[in-house]
């Protein structure tokens, strides 16, 4: 119980440094960018007297000290009130990233799915044949994956299959004259144009779960039951996949419930690359028109997500490692 | 480097003597295979980034060339769109990639000794304290985090880039340490230091460091791969000094100037490819690094 309480605290503590943070950062910066923003707008003079209101609580040219509008701006993020976008006027900017976070749950989750299955698995037959070829050649292959600038990756898929071959699309999450409604060529379409993302995002994070199951699936290997199994006269790859694996696997899973929580915010470039319409085009595009409300309510989301998969991780952990939950009862 | 050193038997916990440790730990690289691969290739980067001057085949500034060829004997990785040597440019541009990548590693390197070894030694409510910052901060997204910051700052330019990345890049390291230094504290060693009058600065500087160096040296790596990494991300999106060449601003230029449209994929392909292979030494390196801190993951046969 104990370790539960922790953990709220914990995730409590995390919103409200993320949630302060968001507010001092353009109250700290030197330069003053609100007054640049203001006379920007002034300029251009497209906006409602309460479109103006929103922004300037959003940027804190509120006429209450400093404290006030630290409440103030509390008040409004627990209800979801980010303001008004300014380079999707009138809209706000909780309806664009709610139109938005679809596409990257479902490009991004399935990836990251499949990316820690393979990988998990990778990593387990690695550890079985160390120091064989086969190990050597996919810790070495993954070193190099793991290493690359992922947007690099989908840089040059995009040339050579999408340009040069026309396999796949340019860009876009779906076929220019569609509409999204359920049939199956919308979806086949999805499908289509989600292919090559997704295969970055795999390529990219396939290596990391390959060697954190390695490192765990070594470590575990060298317990005594595992020289119990084998004396016991199993089959070493029995002895592998039954008994170490799922020891081993413990830490990836905590790593996998994180990497749910990342999954929001984990795909900035790949999606720039793409021209995919999810979350990270909206926080490029934002970042592109100075769009500061837009900006840090799309930041504030990515927090969210990963402070509530970390908080979900440790509770998994406890539920499937019995030692922990006895070390937080002592 | 002596190619001979013995690797210390598996199973006995390292603890190494202060002056011994960095030849040791020099050995054990040496001997794993892994490390010594990465260990030639990023020596091959560093003299590049020294003598890069010396060794472009044209003045990188020179743009007196036809825009956009593709690969060539003359060009070998073809031209810019302002008719530059895109192979002069790749290899005038790693000093400023690998400084970046060394300097965003050294100051979060050097953040996450500071606050990991002040955590996990002085320990009490500052260690609570210390420990809750470590751990917020590192579930705080990086890259949209830096983007924020990054927006917000006045100006822009490479010196912004290092600060930034190096101080949101400590908290793993601050981890690794914490953890480390609560175990050596009870160590006889350290217990006999105190006893004997040293005082704490001392204690850390001559017991406690040297026994963690090679942790301390694996989250540089780890550190540097990653601040590489980031740093280039931000380039691509415009945050750096475009005007200044590296890696990542050769990327922000090949994607402005739609070099994959004109068939100039050679632009793009060139620098990922740079930032790939030094990553992966790092990471080559960091495997020598595992081994020394985890005699269990140490290859056998050496």
């Amino acid at each position: 119980m104990e370790y539960f309480l922790r953990r709220v605290i914990f995730l409590i503590g995390t919103l409200w440094v993320a949630v302060t943070v968001n507010f001092f950062i353009p109250r700290a910066m030197p330069g003053n960018p609100v007054e640049t923003m203001m006379a920007r707008f002034h300029e251009r003079g497209t906006m409602s007297p309460s479109a103006m209101k929103a922004i300037t609580v959003m940027l804190g040219i509120s006429h209450g000290n400093i404290f006030q509008q630290y409440g103030e701006y509390l008040n409004h993020v627990v209800h979801f009130n980010f303001g008004v976008s300014y380079t999707y006027f009138p809209y706000s900017v909780t309806y664009m990233i709610s139109h938005a976070l679809p596409w990257t749950l479902g490009l991004v989750g399935v990836a990251t799915i499949f990316s820690f299955g393979l990988g998990t698995m990778f990593g387990i037959i690695a550890a079985m044949r160390r120091g064989k070829a086969v190990d050597g050649s996919l810790t070495i292959l993954s070193s190099f994956t793991n290493t690359f600038p992922y947007f690099w990756f989908g840089l040059m898929a995009l040339y050579f299959l999408s340009f040069v071959y026309h396999w796949f699309p340019l860009t876009g999450a779906y076929g220019a004259s569609m509409t999204p409604n359920l049939s199956w060529s919308f979806i086949g379409s999805v499908a289509y144009h989600g292919f090559l993302p997704a295969l970055t995002i795999m390529i990219s994070s396939i290596g990391g779960w390959l060697l954190g199951m390695r490192n765990n699936m070594i470590n575990a290997l060298n317990e005594d039951y595992v020289l119990l199994a084998t004396a016991k006269g199993l089959k070493p790859s029995w002895v592998a996949w039954m008994y170490v694996a799922r020891n081993a696997i413990l830490p990836n899973l905590t790593g996998f419930a994180m990497a749910l929580g990342f999954v929001v915010g984990g795909s900035l470039l790949t999606e720039i690359v793409f021209s995919y319409p999810g979350i990270g085009y909206l926080l490029y595009n934002a970042v592109v028109n100075e769009d500061f409300p837009l900006m840090q309510g799309i930041f504030l989301i990515i927090v969210v997500c990963v402070v509530l998969a970390n908080f979900v991780a440790d509770l998994a952990y406890v539920m499937f490692d019995p030692r922990v939950r006895r070390g937080g009862a002592s | 480097m002596s190619v001979g050193a013995v690797a210390p038997p598996p199973n006995t916990p390292l603890v190494v003597k202060p002056r011994g440790a960095f030849r040791e730990i020099a050995g054990v690289l040496w001997s794993n295979s892994k490390s010594r691969i990465g260990l030639i290739i990023l020596g091959i980067f560093i003299a590049v980034s020294i003598f890069g001057p010396l060794l472009t085949p044209y003045n990188p500034n020179d743009s007196n060339f036809q825009d956009m060829l593709g690969p060539s004997l003359q060009h070998w990785l073809g031209t810019t769109q302002n008719g530059q040597d895109v192979m002069s440019e790749l290899i005038a541009g790693t000093r400023i990639s690998v400084i970046v990548s060394f300097s965003v590693g050294a100051i979060a390197t050097f953040l996450a000794m500071l606050i990991g070894i002040t955590a996990g030694y002085v320990s009490g409510w500052v260690d609570e304290v210390l420990s809750f910052l470590t751990n917020v901060f590192l579930v705080l997204p990086g890259l949209p985090l830096l983007i924020v910051l990054a927006s917000y700052a006045p100006g822009r330019g490479m010196s912004l880039i290092v600060v930034i990345i190096g101080f949101t890049g400590w908290p793993w390291g601050a981890r690794v340490l914490r953890s480390q230094v609560v175990t050596l504290r009870t160590r006889d060693f350290v217990v006999a230091a105190h006893l004997a009058g040293d005082s704490i600065s001392r204690i850390i500087a001559r017991e406690v460091v040297p026994n963690m160096l090679s942790l301390v040296m694996a989250n540089f790596l780890g550190a540097s791969t990653a601040g590489l990494l980031a740093a280039v991300g931000l380039e691509f999106l415009g945050f750096g000094n475009p005007s200044q060449l590296s890696w990542g601003s050769m990327l922000y230029w090949a994607q402005n100037s739609s070099a994959l449209l004109e068939g100039q994929w050679a632009w793009i392909l060139a620098p990922g490819l740079c930032i790939a292979f030094f990553g992966m030494s790092l990471v080559l390196i960091n495997f020598g690094f595992d081994a020394v801190s985890n005699p269990r993951l140490q290859e056998e046969s050496k």
